[in-house]
């Protein structure tokens, strides 16, 4: 393969990005920025698909790559995916089109402003699920705060700069930890090169320092409990895109280091925290599905449930059995497709009266009943429904955590109970019951484009429900790989120790 | 053709509710078309399987394919789904057609009828399964469908919290069957029922390690199977949704709330006997809650005043009689028990819906009565009804329930016996809150103050049609297949369907015994006419005198008042503490608020040295170059 289709795909955005910068402002070309960006990201989307079909499901290993000397004899500028990156990279390409539809009728303010910083984070996202180098790895995982934090900060609601840097302190803590962690790993192998780290494996007695390191900083990510105040406040805050594209890609970024980095790199390590990534996840699982039903700000609500639901990606991931990784991954690109489309739900209606307070709506129904409709399917799908995506990956998960633990099994089989709860009270008190306010009688039913984006989503949700094939196979064999060099990796060390 | 039985009802669901634009008249046309024709094939299908034993089993397409975890959308047709199908999509038919005319001045008809073609596509979609994934759809898919349904007058507050209530008990018996599809999986590498059922005699012995403590895994798989069937079924501890799910039209209450959803945990059993059989403890457990369950759901029934709500607790307390049935190993029993309970009860509960018509929706039985002249054709489908529910000599009801009683008697073992007494006394009470419920109805005083007598009128024939058919299965359903279900010939029908593992004790209990229930049931007519109608004041005397007993019984024994208590307002306040005092007043505050605190401090400090006076530089230095010095030295 000789034309670099990764690159292409990761700079892509980035060029668009430059071309609306050029604009002049003013409201004329607010327009065009809005059909350029489109366009560009569209063009993006048509070209991971592309991608999608030349991928080999059953070749091992990483495809596409591209390696170019960037610091000689230093950083190499490595790119690379396999079955697993691809579906993240699908991802990022579908909700970064969405979110600038979405722009169209909420963002107001510095349009041309926003959609760069859109595309400059789709372009960082991208390059974080398709980078084979550690430096390059951490680059685009840090540089994507830059624009996550304007998104928020610049566009967000009253909050925004609390919430800001709330989101900014909390991430920053956990990378400069990663990267004396990348550092420490160039001293100990000489490289940066992740295949060539794989293979000369970290000698045992430091992994579990760098697992640490590494995990502060996916934890934060993720985000894990405790440390997941900042997701709240910055979904509350943030305008609806910038709420879209975090729940739905940068929260994910957590799960796939998870998969890529601590258990690709640190097998020993990784075998020595389950108990820690169990308990975490667990209290995660239930605590915050606990809090997400006391809500009363539909986003704060939806928020907390998405720190449920990558609960249980953590407890997927840290079974090591196919089932738990197949749920795993998909549960993240489940989710993905599921929060993006409960957050556009969510400012769907924010744009047209300005609250996201539970209390302010009730008998939505009555007067859009289009959107109500839609909304309920999201709902269903959050609380993991057979027959929607949410389902197969938490049952998968599940599966894997009963043949390791059965208390752990069965305390977060419980947080499906508790989803159904909080979900079902939100669209009772939302959507069903009086009418409260005068408000609610003079709201419009979605339009066009608004609903082609939400109708989107919704037959990815049901199609992908019923048929997921399409999506496990493409990461089996990547999964088996995953699962067989941990296992061989375990027996290599274990040798080793004696 | 078994493609079809599937298929047709969810199309004719999807085009039903696009198909709005096209006209009510049309969504409704197409719906009960596609569910009739379902139904047809279905009886096809059923005579087939017992005329030639042609059973099969087809996979649609593969939908989960993860390492081992391999599971397909299939079709498997055996005796056992072949009674279900029938079951289903005959009651699901008359009740598609009643509900053109108990709906007819709703403007949300073609929902409602889309709703229910959907829900009869979930629950074939549960019964035709080969494996327990796809019953895990079907039986969240029931639910779904239940709770949209439910909540359906979507106005009133009442039916949403109803259908909220719903779906989060019947969501803590999946829970269970979640688990004990885990568990079979983790232990069997399979989750097809064929493979799974094979593979049971050679892990019976099998046990697990839960907290230290050693739990048999054959009794711990069937105790979380048999929570998810007591969600569904609404059996004691778990039943509190059913009685509230009656805020839902009454169509929907025979559809799903009588004849079909409710009974999927029977089915569950019943389907599943090849593990249950290999399980003492929990066949016991499943006799015990069944055994409560019917007689205190008949019990409470004695007292409610909505019609709907004592036919509910009437069908709580029968599932009561199907699942001990299936506890004492009497699997084909029960499903007898099902299939002409689906008759009698479905037409009940239409029945109610045709008073409840005439009354202008009023449902509460003291408002009613003395009205068996103006609603002559209700009433007689009502009393046929009511005779094949209590079990009266030679209709439905009577070869099921009195065949359930003795199969438990003739066990001779003390939980047969328990269940055979409880069946006994429970078929008693069962006949008192029957008849209670037709002579406050029907007979007695006209006494509704809102409505004068005249203007209560008989339903339409759309209504009353359907109402036809549910009395003749009601009537002949029992006669005609009892000798196939339960007789001579249940060998050569139920095949390898249903799994005994002892061969069944075909001996009979002495004839006393037999003349027993039907002389109780019969002699409980006159009782309750003398003190319903002719005597009341006996009965006024007697709950003065017992009142305590009577709030007991009216409150349904404070279930929900208890789980009020312990469950939901402990987890609304846990929700709050975390977030209050958890997640605002200890992460934040000694996290990011914390650290953000702290820098501040420190830098305020800072600045206090950066004065611009030469001396606090000077200081600073001098400390400075000390601790060097120091440093040097200890070196």
């Amino acid at each position: 393969m000789n034309f670099p289709i990764l690159s292409s795909i990761i700079f892509l955005p980035l060029l668009g990005a430059i071309f609306i910068f050029l604009f002049k402002d003013d409201k004329e070309n607010n327009k065009s920025a809005v059909y350029v960006s489109l366009f560009t990201s569209l063009a993006n989307l048509i070209l991971c698909l592309f991608l999608w079909s030349l991928f080999d499901r059953d070749f091992s290993g990483f495809q596409f790559v591209e390696e170019k000397n960037w610091i000689s004899g230093l950083i190499k500028f490595k790119l690379g995916i396999d079955g697993i990156s691809i579906l993240f990279i699908i991802l990022t390409a579908l909700i970064a089109p969405i979110c600038i539809i979405s722009c169209i009728n909420s963002v107001k303010e510095r349009v041309k402003e926003f959609l760069i910083a859109i595309l400059i984070l789709e372009t960082f996202m991208i390059g974080v699920f398709s980078s084979l180098d550690l430096v390059i790895f951490y680059l685009f995982f840090e540089a994507g705060l830059i624009p996550m934090f304007l998104i928020i900060g610049v566009w967000g609601g009253p909050r925004r700069v609390y919430s800001a840097f709330k989101f900014f302190l909390y991430t920053l803590l956990g990378s400069v930890l990663m990267l004396v962690a990348i550092i420490t790993i160039y001293w100990l192998t000489g490289t940066t090169d992740l295949v060539e780290i794989y293979k000369i494996r970290i000698p045992k007695e430091y992994q579990h320092i760098l697992w640490l390191a590494f995990f502060s900083s996916f934890a934060v990510k993720m985000p894990m409990w405790p440390v997941h105040t900042w997701l709240p406040d910055a979904h509350v805050e943030a305008p609806t895109a910038g709420s879209v594209i975090l729940a739905a890609i940068l929260l994910k970024m957590g799960g796939y280091g998870f998969l890529r980095f601590s258990i690709g790199m640190f097998p020993v390590a990784s075998e020595y925290f389950v108990p820690l990534i169990y308990f975490l996840s667990v209290v995660a699982i239930i605590y915050t599905s606990l809090v997400a039903l006391m809500q009363e700000d539909m986003k704060k609500l939806i928020a907390y449930s998405s720190v449920a639901h990558m609960g249980y990606v953590t407890l997927g991931i840290f079974t090591f059995t196919k089932q738990g990784l197949d749920g795993s991954i998909y549960q993240m690109i489940s989710h993905g497709l599921i929060s993006a489309a409960l957050f556009l739900s969510v400012g769907v209606l924010y744009d047209r009266t300005h609250s996201r307070l539970i209390n302010f709506y009730g008998g939505v129904v009555n007067y859009i009943p289009k959107y109500s409709l839609i909304f309920i399917i999201f709902a269903l799908a959050a609380l993991g429904l057979p027959g929607t995506t949410g389902f197969l990956g938490e049952f998968l998960i599940l599966i894997g955590v009963f043949k390791k633990n059965y208390l752990i099994g069965l305390l977060a089989t419980i947080g499906v109970v508790l989803a159904a709860a909080y979900m079902l009270w939100l669209s009772k008190r939302v959507i069903f019951g009086d009418v409260k306010n005068q408000e609610i009688k003079a709201l419009k039913d979605i339009n066009f484009l608004e609903g082609t984006i939400l109708s989107v989503l919704v037959i990815f949700i049901i199609v992908f429900g019923f048929y997921p094939d399409p999506l496990l196979d493409t990461m089996n064999v990547s999964v088996n790989d995953l699962l067989d060099n941990y296992q061989k990796d375990l027996i290599h060390h274990l040798k080793a120790g004696k | 053709m078994e493609y079809a039985v599937l298929f047709l009802p969810l199309l004719g669901s999807i085009i039903g509710y696009f198909g709005k634009r096209l006209g009510n008249f049309f969504s409704e046309l197409a719906t009960c078309f596609f569910v009739c024709a379902s139904g047809i094939l279905s009886i096809i299908i059923f005579y087939n399987g017992v005329k030639t034993g042609n059973y099969g089993n087809y996979k649609i397409f593969e939908w989960v394919n993860s390492g081992s975890f391999v599971a397909n959308w299939s079709i498997k047709i055996d005796p056992l789904s072949s009674i279900m199908l029938v079951v289903v999509t005959l009651v699901s038919s008359l009740v598609h057609i009643y509900s053109i005319g108990y709906m007819k001045h709703d403007p949300h008809k073609p929902r409602f009828m889309s709703y229910l073609s959907l829900f009869t596509f979930s629950m074939l979609a549960l019964v035709v399964s080969d494996n327990f994934l796809q019953l895990f759809f079907g039986w969240e898919g029931v639910g779904l469908c239940s709770y949209l349904l439910i909540g359906f007058w979507y106005k009133r507050n009442s039916a949403n919290n109803a259908a909220i209530k719903a779906f989060i008990v019947n969501r803590v018996g999946d829970f269970g069957l979640a688990v004990g599809i885990f568990l079979i999986f983790y232990h069997f590498g399979t989750i097809n029922y064929d493979e799974v059922f094979q593979l049971v005699p050679q892990i019976t012995n099998k046990e697990i390690n839960f907290l230290s403590f050693e739990i048999n895994l054959i009794t711990a798989i069937c105790l979380f199977l048999f929570i998810g069937a007591m969600g569904k079924s609404a059996q004691f501890l778990l039943h509190t949704w059913l009685p509230d799910a009656m805020e839902g039209p009454t169509p929907v209450s025979a559809l799903i709330h009588a004849a079909t959803m409710v009974t999927a945990g029977v089915f569950l059993i019943v389907r599943c006997s090849p593990i249950f059989e290999y399980s003492e403890i929990a066949l016991n457990v499943i006799t015990i809650v069944g055994g409560i369950t019917a007689i205190f759901a008949a019990s409470v029934a004695l007292v409610q005043n909505d019609i709907k709500r004592i036919i509910a607790y009437s069908t709580c307390s029968q599932l009561g009689y199907m699942f001990f049935a299936a506890g004492v190993g009497a699997y084909h029993i029960a499903m007898f028990h099902l299939f002409t309970h689906a008759f009698f009860k479905a037409l009940l509960f239409l029945g109610s819906g045709s008073v409840i018509h005439a009354f202008k929706d009023d449902q509460d039985i003291r408002n009613m009565g003395g009205v068996w002249r103006q609603l002559p054709y209700t009433w007689f489908l009502m009393l046929v009804g009511t005779l094949a529910l209590t079990g009266f000599p030679f209709l439905s009801g009577f070869y099921s329930k009195d065949a359930i009683i003795e199969f438990a008697y003739s066990k001779h073992s003390l939980i047969g016996n328990f269940a055979a007494y409880i069946g006994i006394f429970t078929a008693f009470l069962t006949a008192i809150y029957s008849w209670r419920l037709m002579f406050k109805t029907f007979h007695g005083k006209y006494m509704n103050k809102n409505l004068s007598l005249k203007e209560t009128h008989e339903s339409p024939l759309v209504m009353l049609i359907p109402l036809a058919f549910l009395a003749l299965g009601a009537i002949f359903s029992g006669y005609i297949f009892k000798d196939l279900f339960i007789g001579s010939e249940n060998k050569n029908f139920w095949e390898s369907s249903i799994f005994f593992l002892q061969e069944i004790n075909y001996e009979h209990p002495p004839l006393w015994f037999l003349l027993f229930t039907p002389i109780l049931v019969v002699s409980a007519i006159p009782i309750s006419y003398y003190i319903f109608i002719s005597n009341r004041k006996i009965l006024d005397k007697f709950t003065e005198n017992n009142k305590l007993l009577y709030n007991f019984l009216l409150n349904k024994w404070y279930i929900d008042q208890i789980y009020e208590f312990i469950f939901v307002i402990p987890i609304k306040k846990m929700g709050l503490f975390f977030w209050k005092k958890g997640d605002e007043n200890t992460i934040d505050r000694f996290g990011p608020n914390g650290i953000s605190k702290i820098v501040k401090l420190i830098s305020n400090k800072a600045v206090q040295f950066q004065s611009g006076y030469i001396y606090d530089y000077a200081f600073v230095m001098l400390i400075g170059l000390s601790l060097l010095i120091t440093f040097l030295i200890l070196n």
